[in-house]
Parts: C-alpha cells; sequence; structure tokens
C-alpha cells in the first residue's frame, strides 16, 4: 500500500463516517423541526439558530448522565446490545455510494465506503444484524417491558425483512437487463440507471431511467417495509412509548441510550440512501460539466444523492406524524398477507415481462 | 383502495398543516417568555387597589369584596379615618387588606361587589412564588401608588412584565357609567392602574365595525 492507497481509503471511509454523523445530527433536530410543523407546533428553538444544536446538547447531556444498569440484567448481552445496533447501522451506510468517482492522479476514487459485490445482499445481512440488537437488548435487561419490546422485534423483522428481499430481487432482476449480467454492487446499480427512458417511447426522452418508473410497486412494498425495518412509526412497536414505556431500550440510560438512539436515527438516513440509490438514480443528476467550475460540477452529484435522501427522509417524517401506530396483529397481518403475497406477485409478474422481452414470447 | 384513500387523506392533513405553520399562517404556538399573546380585554388577572387622582385611597374598608369572595381568600379589616389626615374620602379606610393568590379563583365578584371600584384586575397573571407566604398580597403589594402605577412583587425578575399589571381589565369600563350609552363620546373620569386619562367610550357604530372586522 503507497501513500496514495492510503488518502484514497481515508477519503472513502471517513468522508463516509462524517457523512453518516453529521446528517445524523441534522436529521434529529429536522426531525423534530418537522414534526413540530406538522403538528401546528415550534419544535426545537433554544439551542443555536432555529434549534440546529439541540442534537449536539442533547448528545452532551447523555454522555455525561449516569448508566444504570438493572441488577437482574444479563451483564454480557446488555452491554453487547448497544454496540450490535450502531455496528451493522454504520456498516449499511458504508455500503452506499454517495458520489461520483473521481481520478487523483491515474487512480479512481469512489465515493463509498467500500464498492462489494455482494452490495445488496450484505445491506439486507447488516439490518438483519440490527434486529439481534433489540432482541438481545430486550431480552438482556432483566425487566419485562424490553422484553416485550424485543419479543414483538423478532416477529416484526422476520416478516419485515421477507417483504424486503422479495422486493428487492425483482429490482436486482430488472437491474440485470439493463447491462451486462447481474449485479448487487449497488454502484453499478446506480450507473445503470444512468440515460432515460427514451427508447421506450421518444416522449419518455426526459424521464430519468431511474429504477422506480418500472419498479414502483416494489418501491412501494420496500418503502413501507423500510419504515417497520427501521421500527418507525406507524411501525414503531418495538418501542411504543405509550404501551411498553420505551420498549427494548427502557432499561438503557446514558450513552447506552444513545448509542440505541444514533442507531436508529442512522439506519433512517441509511434506509434512505438505500432507497434513493436503488429508485431514484443515487447520486446520477445533471453536472452540467464544462460549463460549471470542476469542483461545483464535482461535488453535485453528492448534492443529488443527499437531495434525493433527503426526499425519502422527508417521507418518513411525514408518514411518522400522520399515521397511528399499528396494532400488533394488523401489523402482521399487513406484513405476512398484503406485502409478502403483493411482493411475490410483483417478482412474478415482472419477471414474466422481462423474460418476454428478452426472450420473445413462449410460442414465439 | 379505501386504505390508499384515507393515507392520502391523512397525509394531506399534516401537509396542510406543515405549510400554515411555516409560512406562520396556522402558527398558533409562540415562543411564550419573548413573545406574549394579547390578552383578551376582560382578562381576570392580578388584583389592584385603585387610588383616585388625588391620591386618595378608594376602598373605605366595608368588606363587602371579603363577603363576596367564594374562595374567602379576602381579609379586610376597616379603620376610622383621621379627620385631619383623612386616607381616603369618606369614614372609613382599608386599614388591612389581604389576597390570598393561592386562594383566589380570579372570578371578579370581589370587583363586581366593590361599591367604589376601589378593587379591580389587571391582566397579570404571572404570580409564581416560591414560598407559600409570598403569595399573599398585602396592602404593600395591592395598593397603587400615587402616581398611579401599581407595584409589581418581583420587579427584578427579567420576565416582569409591568405593561401588563399597568392595563386594567375591561370589566369596570363594561360595567361602570362608562358603559352607558348617555356617556357616548365623553370622556370619563377613570381610576384603574395607569388609565386616568382613558379616551372616551366608543360610540354604538364604531363597536359594531370593529367586531364586524
Amino acid at each position: 500500500m503507497t501513500g496514495i492507497d492510503w488518502l484514497v481509503v481515508l477519503i472513502r471511509v471517513v468522508g463516509a463516517f462524517a457523512l453518516l454523523l453529521l446528517a445524523t445530527l441534522v436529521n434529529v433536530w429536522a426531525e423534530r423541526k418537522l414534526v413540530a410543523d406538522m403538528q401546528n407546533r415550534l419544535g426545537p428553538m433554544r439551542a443555536g439558530p432555529f434549534g440546529i444544536l439541540q442534537t449536539v446538547a442533547d448528545g452532551l447531556k447523555l454522555f455525561f448522565k449516569e448508566s444504570i444498569m438493572p441488577r437482574k440484567a444479563e451483564v454480557g448481552m446488555y452491554l453487547l446490545a448497544p454496540f450490535l445496533a450502531v455496528v451493522p447501522a454504520f456498516l449499511i451506510f458504508m455500503n452506499i455510494p454517495w458520489g461520483d468517482s473521481f481520478f487523483i492522479g491515474d487512480r479512481e476514487v469512489v465515493l463509498q465506503g467500500a464498492d462489494l459485490n455482494i452490495g445488496l445482499l450484505f445491506i439486507l445481512a447488516m439490518s438483519s444484524m440490527a434486529v439481534y440488537a433489540v432482541v438481545l437488548a430486550g431480552w438482556s435487561s432483566g425487566s419485562k417491558y424490553p422484553l416485550l419490546g424485543g419479543v414483538r422485534a423478532t416477529a416484526q423483522a422476520i416478516s419485515y425483512e421477507a417483504a424486503i428481499g422479495l422486493s428487492l430481487v425483482a429490482v436486482i432482476l430488472f437491474t440485470a437487463t439493463q447491462g451486462e449480467g447481474g449485479t448487487l454492487s449497488l454502484n453499478e446499480i446506480v450507473v445503470r440507471q444512468s440515460g432515460n427512458w427514451g427508447d421506450v417511447h421518444p416522449i419518455f426522452s426526459w424521464v430519468p431511467r431511474w429504477n422506480i418508473i418500472p419498479q414502483i410497486a416494489a418501491f412501494v412494498i420496500f418503502l413501507t417495509a423500510a419504515v417497520a425495518e427501521t421500527n418507525r412509526a406507524p411501525f414503531d412497536l418495538v418501542e411504543a412509548e405509550q404501551e411498553l414505556v420505551g420498549g427494548f431500550h427502557t432499561e438503557y440510560s446514558g450513552m447506552r441510550f444513545a448509542m440505541f438512539f444514533l442507531a436508529e436515527y442512522v439506519n433512517i438516513f441509511s434506509m434512505s440512501a438505500l432507497t434513493a440509490t436503488l429508485f431514484l438514480g443515487g447520486w446520477l443528476g445533471p453536472t452540467w460539466e464544462g460549463s460549471l467550475p470542476a469542483f461545483v460540477s464535482g461535488a453535485l452529484p453528492t448534492v443529488w444523492f443527499l437531495v434525493k435522501t433527503y426526499a425519502i427522509f422527508f417521507v418518513f417524517v411525514w408518514i411518522r406524524a400522520t399515521l397511528p401506530r399499528f396494532r400488533y396483529d394488523q401489523l402482521m397481518t399487513l406484513g405476512w398477507k398484503r406485502l409478502i403475497p403483493a411482493a411475490l406477485l410483483w417478482l412474478v409478474l415482472s419477471s414474466v415481462v422481462l423474460a418476454w422481452r428478452q426472450f420473445g414470447a413462449p410460442w414465439g | 383502495m379505501g386504505v390508499v384513500k384515507d393515507l392520502l387523506k391523512g397525509l394531506a392533513v399534516t401537509g396542510r398543516t406543515m405549510i400554515g405553520t411555516i409560512t406562520g399562517r396556522e402558527l398558533v404556538t409562540r415562543p411564550y417568555p419573548h413573545v406574549k399573546r394579547e390578552k383578551p380585554q376582560r382578562f381576570h388577572g392580578r388584583h389592584v387597589l385603585n387610588r383616585y387622582p388625588d391620591g386618595m385611597e378608594k376602598c373605605i374598608g366595608c368588606e363587602l369584596c371579603a363577603g363576596a369572595c367564594p374562595a374567602q381568600c379576602i381579609y379586610v379589616r376597616g379603620k376610622e379615618n383621621d379627620i385631619d389626615d383623612p386616607v381616603s374620602p369618606g369614614e372609613r379606610y382599608g386599614y388591612v387588606y389581604e389576597i390570598n393568590m393561592l386562594r383566589c379563583i380570579f372570578c371578579g365578584l370581589c370587583v363586581e361587589a366593590c361599591p367604589t371600584e376601589a378593587i379591580t384586575m389587571t391582566k397579570l397573571f404571572e404570580m409564581s412564588t416560591t414560598n407559600r407566604e409570598d403569595g399573599i398580597y398585602t396592602k404593600d403589594e395591592l395598593l397603587m401608588r400615587p402616581d398611579g402605577t401599581v407595584p409589581h412583587m418581583f420587579p427584578d425578575d427579567p420576565l416582569a412584565d409591568l405593561d401588563e399589571l399597568e392595563t386594567a381589565d375591561g370589566w369596570v369600563r363594561a360595567t361602570a357609567p362608562g358603559g352607558r350609552a348617555a356617556y357616548e363620546g365623553v370622556k370619563m373620569w377613570a381610576g384603574t392602574p395607569g388609565v386616568a386619562d382613558w379616551s372616551p367610550e366608543p360610540t354604538q357604530e364604531e363597536r359594531d365595525r370593529r367586531s364586524g372586522e
């Protein structure tokens, strides 16, 4: 490894990490502010201009708070759970490309923590790992409300993981027809969404070639399941303040609680970014190369990525501010009786169409 | 697709509220200690013992307020005026006057009962104390100064709002002779805090016009 290699790795990892942390700081504030607006309130407004430093203040407060541990807690698991929550949350984002690649000398730098060829699979694995944190935190707290939260998490996560996986299979199949062979690399998936739909009909030449157009059903299913996967309202049965006090993190305080909190918001941002990457063309967008200064058009892909991510993030917040929490049986009904059959149906439908287009009619 | 329709309907509600809040059209919440709402005209706030413009106390120590008080929070003792140096015009004056603000329900019956309009209410409602004894307002706190201003319990408090203390509620104006049709447009004498120069009663047309706004 030469110096330039180290620099490249540093840019990729530290860049993604810093972006994620900064975005989380802003997101917590932004969510509180947006929900406040939707509920005719003012939201945080004392710390810094428009209260933008509220998250910093809250974080510092939590950092200095005592971490209380219940006497009946299973010590090892209890201490491990917060880390189990944070680490997968960060690892998910490490796979998401957040900008166009550029060159330092003759070396290509991809703005992505790591461009895994099994990126999507890795993300699914990591989001399943995050469930363990919730389950173990609930179980190891040695208290009944966290246990109930943990039990809910097991069932909820399994139901919606299936829907997420199935809806993504359709996307992967579609992506495979857009280039040379199939791919699970997220950067490749983004690149294959470049261009427009002009080849279908000339009047669509202004429509970007994003996956959301042919995979709209997969998008809806994925978004719904993603809300459930991140344990957000209206699927926040795992935390359910009104029923379970705080759910799985009832017995956590101080920095350990802060880690769960951080993980939740990192997960929201990662899921928004993943949705934008898979369905909205990730960092793709007009850069007007040549007519703008080089550093502006170099930064524009990151801007487009953030714009799309925050559009999805806004939907997350909007849904949270609008919908009441699902009852447990409704959650299960939606997962198993609606989303999974819908995802399967869509998978079959889009496979048939793709095969038809590629190989011709079966009787032909 | 009834569910989807309902979902979109709900999203529309929150979306509309958000836009209304951001533009300030629908914003109801105010950053309270910094921005205060305008109180209704007949807001029932802290009491004040008024003086006549010549400096005489209006209270004659009749104890009608204490009798009218449903919460029994007023304690009055009257005393004979010194003929050479009278405190109030009349035989007696309020020698002791105490209101227990912790018991007061701010109904305003004392104001109604008072024959001389000695006790009125202001619009000040921020009266929290750290000490139960401070909740009992004596004549020192209640009685207006000869210049027409009213003492504040905590004048050093950064949140103390003297304006609201000096603004009388509309009760006296609504019931006193000033509210009669015969006095329309006539500048009335009045002695509630700081408003010795009340503007004339608005005419009926003017009031209709205002309420129609």
